[in-house]
């Protein structure tokens, strides 16, 4: 299956404020969350994943320090804001208004045809 | 986290690196993070399994290409693809040590020059009263300080160093040995000519003293080209800063007028004659070049009012009633397009192939040497009706100094079309030709007054 390029857009800072409220990570960790989460269903680029981490960090959502990764180079991690936790629920309840009516909809119609109901429980 | 680390591998990493350097959306950091996100996908792969060599390649595949992540980056960091300016700040100390310094003399020169204009009001003499005397001096307060900015900065060598301060000298008697009255022509062409002649001299500290190098004095010309236009975008500012400062005074009931003519003013302007150069030193390889761009912009606008004038003048045979201003306009016409050439040749490629920009400046100067020609005819009857002052030879020989120059470019630029002439040969035409202008600079500053009877 192959997810729209809009609705990967669309659902990337979500995710990534959801990843880091859970703990500060880096990007490529974050990468591999996002892909196991969604089952490898999600494979975001680095040019996806990047500079939308560095905007966060410009509007204030999130916040970097760099740390030694294994004594000799350092990695860049990121954390959540307080702000970012705002962010984060503020998105989590416009997602739910989407995914409550899209699962109306279908739930609706999945009666009278037989399209494979997704699982929303996630 | 294990990576093998092999020779191999660090010198790919290395190459890869030195291709993310490139990219000018991309800082330093962003290359870091990368990096390490590179390695992190290595050493997943080699875990799995995978040699060193195939695991770089993987996962170099699965990054993508550069030019993508950098279109990514550049929608996030779009203030990184316009230039900027830093003049202090900079990563490796020595560098940064080295531009503070630089800062630091050129705000003593800057402060030197804001100081010079304003020792003659200790021996009595005020800049309203005394403009004569001003007008006559003011290139000698500005400029050496700039000279002396330029002598550090390029390490002169001493001997360079006293052949300057003795051109400051004879420049400092010209303009104040002859017995020179306020209303006499030759006082109004010595402080018109001596900015001229001093500014040359300047050339040759901004060369370190190598002035018989084309190129160096090639750079010249562009650094005056970009001095002019910062010390217009400076004028432009203090502008403001000096109506402001008017406004804002007059609007609590304070009358500044003293403090704008007699400080800020005089001041502000002979010091901006040094941040101007500073600040074209510090920019230079940072911000394209203005001059060309404007050349480019001008040129064929120039170009078609040029023919529309030859056109209406023909048209309306009115050569006969020229007056005596025209010279001066038509020096300046001349002086105008000999700029337009001078600054479209100092941003060509030397290699390039003649092209339609190179026609449009040959119809330029073609243009402005035939209605040159026209006004010296109408002009030369004039002279033999009244014979020559010192005015009118100035203007003359101007006059006859450009005509030369473009004449000759017309050749060599035709030369350049055709394909039998290398460009270096224009170029080369116009640096030489900087000493005649020197040579009549000091020329009409030494030899005018005595000449024409201190009159």
């Amino acid at each position: 299956m192959h997810i729209t390029k809009d609705l990967v857009a669309a659902s990337a800072t979500p995710l990534v404020l959801g990843i880091l409220a859970q703990e500060e990570s880096y990007g490529y960790a974050i990468l591999k969350q996002v892909s196991e989460l969604s089952g490898g269903q999600l494979e975001w680029s680095e040019g996806l994943l990047y500079p939308l981490l560095h905007r966060l960090e410009r509007l204030g959502d999130v916040e970097s320090y760099w740390r030694s990764a294994d004594g000799v180079r350092r990695r860049k991690y990121y954390r959540i804001t307080k702000q970012g936790r705002a962010e984060l629920a503020e998105q989590r309840r416009q997602w739910a208004a989407v995914v409550d009516a899209l699962y109306g909809i279908w739930s609706a119609t999945s009666a009278a045809r037989t399209i494979p109901a997704p699982a929303w429980e996630g | 986290m294990t990576i093998n680390r092999g020779t191999d591998l660090e010198a790919q990493i290395a190459e890869w690196r030195a291709h993310l350097h490139r990219r000018r959306v991309l800082d330093r950091t962003d290359a870091e993070e990368l990096e390490d996100h590179l390695r992190s996908k290595i050493a997943e792969l080699t875990e799995a399994g995978l040699h060193d060599d195939e695991a770089f390649l993987v996962a170099l595949m699965r990054m993508g290409s550069l030019d993508e992540l950098s279109r990514e980056f550049s929608r996030e960091h779009s203030e990184r693809l316009w230039k900027q300016l830093t003049v202090t700040a900079g990563d490796d100390g020595s560098a940064s040590v080295r531009s503070r310094t630089d800062l630091g003399v050129m705000i003593g020169c800057a402060v030197a020059a804001a100081v010079a204009i304003k020792v003659p009001a200790l021996f009595g003499l005020d800049l309203e009263d005394d403009a004569f005397f001003y007008g006559r001096n003011l290139s000698l307060f500005a400029l050496p300080p700039l000279a002396a900015y330029f002598a550090w900065r390029r390490r002169t060598p001493l001997s360079v160093v006293g052949l300057l301060a003795l051109l400051f000298t004879l420049g400092a008697v010209a303009a104040n040995a002859y017995p020179l009255a306020a209303d006499d022509d030759t006082a109004l062409l010595t402080a018109l000519h001596l900015p001229i002649a001093l500014w040359l001299v300047v050339g040759v500290a901004y060369m370190g003293g190598d002035w018989r190098s084309d190129r160096k004095r090639m750079d010249f010309i562009r650094f005056t080209g970009e001095w002019f236009i910062y010390l217009n975008l400076l004028a432009f500012g203090g502008g403001v800063l000096i109506g402001l400062t008017a406004g804002a005074f007059e609007a609590i009931g304070l009358n500044t007028q003293t403090l704008i003519t007699q400080w800020l003013l005089p001041c502000g302007a002979t010091a901006a004659v040094v941040v101007a150069a500073w600040l074209v030193e510090a920019k230079q390889s940072v911000i394209e070049n203005m001059a060309p761009v404007l050349t480019r912009v001008f040129t064929p606008l120039f170009v078609a009012t040029l023919l529309a004038f030859l056109g209406a003048a023909i048209w309306t045979n009115s050569w006969i009633d020229i007056k005596r201003e025209p010279l001066i306009i038509f020096d300046f016409l001349l002086v105008v397009v000999l700029g337009l050439l001078l600054y479209t040749i100092s941003a060509r490629d030397p290699a390039a192939r003649p092209g339609i920009f190179d026609r449009l400046q040959l119809t330029l100067v073609v243009s402005a040497l035939l209605i040159d020609i026209l006004v010296l005819l109408a002009i030369t009857s004039r002279i033999t009706e009244w014979g020559f002052s010192a005015n009118k030879s100035a203007a003359l020989g101007e006059n006859l100094i450009l005509l030369t120059n473009l004449a000759w470019s017309v050749w060599l630029i035709l030369g350049l079309i055709r394909g039998s002439m290398p460009f270096a040969r224009l170029e080369r035409w116009q640096t030489n030709y900087i000493v005649v202008y020197a040579v009549w600079a000091w020329t009409v500053v030494f030899a005018f007054p005595p000449l024409f009877g201190f009159a």
